[in-house]
């Protein structure tokens, strides 16, 4: 079974939940106790409707406010595929969930209301998607009911978005859009009969049918390891196993690789996963490595197949997004974690605050405040073998942990 | 030697690599063990991601003296044919210390207890990551949990305050005294678990599968009648009903469900059916919307 990853983005009252309650209530995935518990609660607040939201608004502060604060992950599965949503709050002020869902998701779906049509926010949404390089991106554009169902509208909001879009700096970027109303369940599972002029899919068809090639599939292979697996017992006296997942590509029994950063060369010996052995291994698979030779590999080094070496770098240029309530700042120190390599990291200047808002950069400023992104300069500890984000996703992002809190205070993507 | 290609499923791999961060990044850490498939689940995980090592940290059960008999049973024989440390804190310890005091009457149950002796459990071993099978799919403030989840020395999680997790990368730096909850199966569904015991033909304890058993009905759930443990009024009767264990607890706060369904295919067969959610049958969620998640903050998992 396909497993699809979302991530949902809107404003304030965009009906994200809403729209999230909708698809699972037509998918039948709300089961009869939740389904019961929804009703009741609707009508004890002396809605005219079902409120949906409340199958998702899982915290207490959220079900007071009405709002939804944090990222949740809601579950369903068609006879297809099995789909993952990181429900993201829409709130300037809650950048960093966009970013942390966008991060671990395949694709998006940018909520925007018909009635409000391209807001700021919905730049902002724009903006994440696209440093993310986050490859399929749906519109989907809500409260059509509202509107009349007005193809006019539709196609104003969708040709805002194809200006805005057009400034992005990754154009690969699959857009599509869709009218819906949430409340009524147009276009959300079922085809809307209302509007007739669309002629696309409804967005549950569409999430579907998503080709989720990603850029992992033609990245070269990187295998971090994570640690070294040894059994230390008779049988397997030994046995010495690299133990990690591989990202991008594929990996082969006999294969010569590179030991980073010794760069000592060897051959792969065998290829394990639990009580198997298997000649090839494909990307995303968490494996065990053995080596032809007796190599001193520890948790961090990187094994990579020979003559397809990452750059080797201690100096790092950077987008970052700043996550922490205490601002980044030149000249502070923090702990660097790229996988599972940790070094320390300087930032020797911030180049730039780049507006989230399309609007252009600021020169030089003093700090990043939390949720704001900018163009950053590091210095690290100790050689990190990077790809640049846009070919290696994983292994061209890194995360900032402030050393006194340990809190991770941002996420980094090589240039 | 075999020819075949390996592409491990995205849910396995994240679950093993989960597994081998916590081994790499923690000094101690634990797995908390309770006998249920999920708890299962993690166990035939650390062993895949370890293999041909043993798994490289002991099991701790919190137990309540409230479990089914056939769980503990099973508990005992796995611990012993996997060759790992088995660690139990009894609930009752603390009620006979008065360090807690039990609940009585209709809906008293040791749920709530069970934080106590956990928490004194981790100080005594002074373990500084606790592997648990808890998954996002099975409660709504579970659904906001994170992989790497940081509690405080009693245990609190600060749900407003939780770090990021940005694709794979996760931190555990924590100061003397915090420790980690890991949910490596947080992405799961009960799908997706009950999927993966019937494709490993991994055994699991023989209440989840349909059994003669004697039950009374209360709130339209059906309960195990057993009168040492769980609290009964004397109009609610007794009848012996073929039922099965969907998810299982406390004696006291687990309710069966009406099935046939006695092997793994026909259990999974009934869930994929099934318009009923996991924890719907938990009767400890259904004191308030917010029970799980004012646990959670104490230090529940």
């Amino acid at each position: 079974m396909n497993v699809l990853k979302i991530a949902t983005a809107g404003s304030v009252d965009d009906g994200k939940s809403t729209l999230i309650g909708r698809i699972l209530y037509d998918t039948k995935s709300l089961t009869d106790d939740k389904l019961a518990a929804i009703e009741e609660k609707s009508k004890q607040r002396g809605f005219d409707y079902l409120d949906f939201s409340l199958a998702t608004d899982g915290l207490v502060a959220e079900r007071e406010q009405g709002i939804t604060i944090d990222v949740a992950h809601i579950y369903f599965s068609t006879r297809k595929t099995s789909f993952i949503i990181a429900d993201t709050p829409g709130h300037i002020e809650y950048t960093r969930n966009m970013v942390t869902g966008a991060s671990n998701s395949q694709t998006s779906i940018i909520l925007v209301d018909a009635r409000n049509g391209v807001v700021e926010q919905t730049y902002r949404h724009f903006f994440i998607n696209n440093l993310l390089r986050v490859k399929d991106v749906v519109v989907a554009v809500n409260k059509m009911d509202l509107v009349d169902f007005s193809e006019q509208k539709f196609n104003q909001i969708k040709g805002e978005i194809e200006y805005l879009t057009s400034k992005s700096e990754y154009q690969n970027q699959e857009i599509t859009f869709i009218p819906i109303s949430a409340l009524h369940g147009d276009n959300v599972v079922n085809k809307s009969k209302k509007i007739s002029w669309y002629k696309g899919l409804s967005l549950l068809d569409h999430l579907e049918n998503i080709d989720t090639k990603t850029i992992e599939k033609t990245a070269k292979a990187r295998f971090p390891v994570q640690t070294v697996v040894r059994p230390k017992t008779e049988e397997n006296h030994d046995f010495r196993g690299y133990a990690g997942k591989l990202y991008g590509g594929s990996i082969a029994v006999g294969d010569q690789v590179t030991i980073l950063p010794s760069a000592t060369k060897s051959k792969v010996k065998s290829i394990h996963f639990f009580d198997q052995e298997y000649q090839e291994a494909l990307r995303g698979s968490s494996i065990n490595l053995t080596l032809e030779d007796n190599v001193n590999i520890s948790r961090g080094d990187m094994i990579v197949k020979s003559g397809e070496e990452p750059q080797a770098i201690k100096q790092l240029d950077a987008t970052i997004c700043w996550m922490d309530k205490e601002p980044l700042k030149a000249s502070e120190k923090y702990y660097i974690k790229h996988g599972v390599n940790d070094a320390q990291a300087k930032i020797t200047s911030i180049e730039s605050l780049i507006h989230t808002d399309f609007s252009g950069k600021e020169e030089s400023p003093s700090q990043l405040a939390l949720n704001e992104i900018g163009q950053v300069s590091l210095k690290v500890s100790k050689s990190l073998f990077v790809d640049r984000y846009k070919d290696n996703k994983s292994n061209g992002t890194f995360i900032l942990i402030n050393p006194r809190t340990n809190n991770t205070s941002g996420v980094g993507f090589i240039k | 030697m075999n020819t075949n290609i390996i592409r491990v499923g995205a849910l396995e791999s994240e679950a093993i690599y989960i597994l081998r961060e916590v081994v790499a990044q923690f000094e101690k850490p634990v797995l908390l063990f309770s006998g249920g498939k999920d708890s299962i689940t993690l166990v035939r995980l650390a062993q895949k991601a370890f293999y041909p090592a043993k798994i490289p940290f002991p099991l701790l059960h919190v137990d309540t003296g409230h479990n089914f008999p056939e769980t503990i049973e099973f508990r005992d024989r796995l611990v012993k044919e996997l060759g790992v440390e088995l660690i139990v804190r009894n609930v009752q310890d603390n009620i006979d210390a008065g360090k807690v005091k039990e609940e009585k009457g209709k809906y008293a149950s040791r749920n709530m207890l069970q934080i106590e002796t956990l928490l004194d459990a981790i100080e005594e071993f002074g373990f500084d990551a606790c592997i648990g099978g808890a998954r996002r799919d099975e409660e709504k403030a579970r659904a906001k949990e994170r992989i790497f989840s940081v509690r405080d020395d009693f245990g609190q999680w600060d749900e407003k305050n939780q770090r990021p997790e940005l694709f794979d990368m996760l931190n555990g730096r924590i100061d003397l005294g915090q420790n980690v909850r890991v949910f490596p199966i947080s992405n799961w569904t009960e799908l997706d678990v009950w999927s993966y015991i019937q494709k490993e033909k991994i055994e699991i304890p023989s209440i989840y599968f349909a059994h003669k058993r004697k039950t009374f009905v209360r709130d339209g759930l059906i309960w195990s009648a057993n009168d040492e443990v769980v609290y009964r009024e004397d109009d609610e009767e007794i009848q012996e009903r073929m039922v099965r264990f969907r998810t299982v607890g406390d004696m006291s706060c687990t309710a069966a469900v009406l099935s046939n369904a006695v092997d793994i295919d026909t259990v999974v067969d009934e869930i994929r059916i099934s318009t009923i959610s996991e924890r719907g049958a938990r009767i400890d969620d259904k004191r308030s919307e917010a029970a799980m998640e004012k646990r959670k903050q104490q230090g529940y998992f």
